[in-house]
């Protein structure tokens, strides 16, 4: 969707703020939302990709406005009742329904301690081979899908070279919206900075972009 | 229908984020759906267990060990999980080089896409709107706006992290390191030089 969290390219954004010894979290209640995030996903309700268009969806006066941690505390309730986990009685009270099954938590403590940081593996086998081999110049395609892409605006309709093939990988326009995995041959594109952005680029400096076959076209 | 703009969060719970998040992770406590203990560990690994300092170890491994720095090249998600900051199979991992001819920066222009495992969560600077926006549209004016100044003739190499692979560069060594133990060169390396925002300073000068 073409959204404000579709950001590469835009002005008017303001300065970069580095925060000297920042917290890993500034409030207690951030990592409590980091941690349910996580812990939450575990069920396999949903995955990264529709959590991501979760967080895609919140209105963009809203996006731009919250903290990172308020976006995905709203992303987050917007998926417990869209999935059906929670029903909007239960957040308007507080409580769960009376007669309410109790569930077991997927995720342990245990397990945490097990998996640290990793967030798993999207890579998948698949029959065909790369439609596109390293140093072939490729044209993405000029779309405008309303759901989930990872093709950025600012990349579609240009020209750009294979630099690498990552191998076959969960497709975030099919995954987010439970539509499959569907995975795709990824490849790591180079764009010409001018390219991108024109004359006044500098000639040598590029951006690498990660984009799906079913983006490309030969060109 | 992929417009879900009308299936927009309620908003029953408390507005104050804090009494928010206790209030909702109360409710799916009760409901049995999270276990506060598992919330509580994985706090404590990105407080205390994952951050820069991994990545840091694989920098000052990959300055010291020539081969190491082949195989992280070749394949970064291998070559880190030699040191057991990532399983293999459980995240996937590139490492990319500055030379004093090239220089690589890294970004996530449509969320906050970073490489977990070998520097921890992202600092909200990374997260922001301003750096999202302006790296890679204008990566020089980003560098010396952080206090990179690079040559003209240094070409940039800005990595939009825009699938499930994930970018560590791997800084330039700086002068007057000859002989320090990997340890040592791990104390130099800072997260923001192994994101691509700054150089690893030599070692004894103004911090």
């Amino acid at each position: 969707m073409n959204g404000v969290h579709d950001m590469g390219g835009m002005h008017g954004m303001g300065s970069i703020v580095r925060e000297a010894d920042e917290p890993v979290f500034h409030e207690p209640w951030e990592g409590r939302v980091h941690a349910l995030n996580r812990a939450l996903g575990a069920l396999g309700k949903w995955n990264i990709d529709a959590g991501r268009h979760a967080r895609e969806r919140i209105l963009p006066a809203d996006y731009l406005r919250m903290t990172y941690y308020e976006k995905w505390l709203a992303a987050l309730v917007m998926q417990l009742e869209e999935s059906g986990l929670v029903t909007a009685a239960e957040l308007q009270s507080g409580r769960p329904t009376p007669g309410a099954t109790k569930a077991r938590p997927p995720l342990t403590a245990d397990q945490v301690a097990a998996t640290g940081s990793e967030r798993g593996w999207f890579e998948r086998p698949v029959n065909a081979p790369p439609r596109f081999a390293v140093g072939q110049p490729v044209r993405t395609k000029k779309i405008n899908p309303t759901g989930h892409t990872r093709l950025p605006r600012y990349a579609r309709g240009r020209i750009g070279i294979i630099d690498r093939v990552h191998g076959a990988h969960v497709l975030p326009d099919s995954n987010a919206h439970f539509r499959g995995e569907d995975p795709q041959h990824l490849y790591s594109v180079r764009f010409s900075a001018r390219e991108l952005w024109g004359e006044e680029a500098a000639p040598r400096d590029s951006v690498y972009i990660d984009l799906w076959e079913s983006y490309l076209d030969p060109a | 229908m992929e417009d879900h703009a009308d299936q927009h969060p309620h908003q029953e719970l408390p507005s104050d984020p804090a009494l928010r998040v206790q209030a909702l992770e109360s409710l799916l406590v009760e409901k049995g759906l999270v276990d506060p203990a598992a919330l509580d560990a994985l706090i404590d690994t990105y407080e205390h267990k994952v951050g820069p300092r991994n990545g840091a170890r694989v920098v000052a491994r990959a300055w010291a060990d020539p081969e190491f720095k082949k195989r992280l090249l070749a394949d970064a998600t291998a070559a880190v999980a030699e040191l057991g900051y990532v399983s293999q199979g459980h995240e996937h991992l590139v490492a990319a080089e500055n030379t004093p001819e090239c220089h690589n920066l890294v970004v996530c222009t449509l969320c906050s896409c970073y490489p977990w495992p070998v520097l921890g969560l992202p600092p909200v600077w990374y997260k922001s709107a301003p750096y999202r926006s302006r790296a890679v549209i204008d990566p020089r004016g980003v560098l010396r706006e952080l206090g990179v100044e690079l040559d003209e003739n240094v070409e940039i190499r800005v990595w939009d992290s825009t699938s499930e692979m994930r970018y560590l560069v791997v800084p330039e060594r700086p002068a007057g390191t000859e002989g320090m133990s990997e340890e040592e060169l791990a104390a130099l390396v800072t997260r923001d030089a192994m994101i691509g925002t700054a150089k690893v300073k030599p070692p004894g000068g103004p911090a």
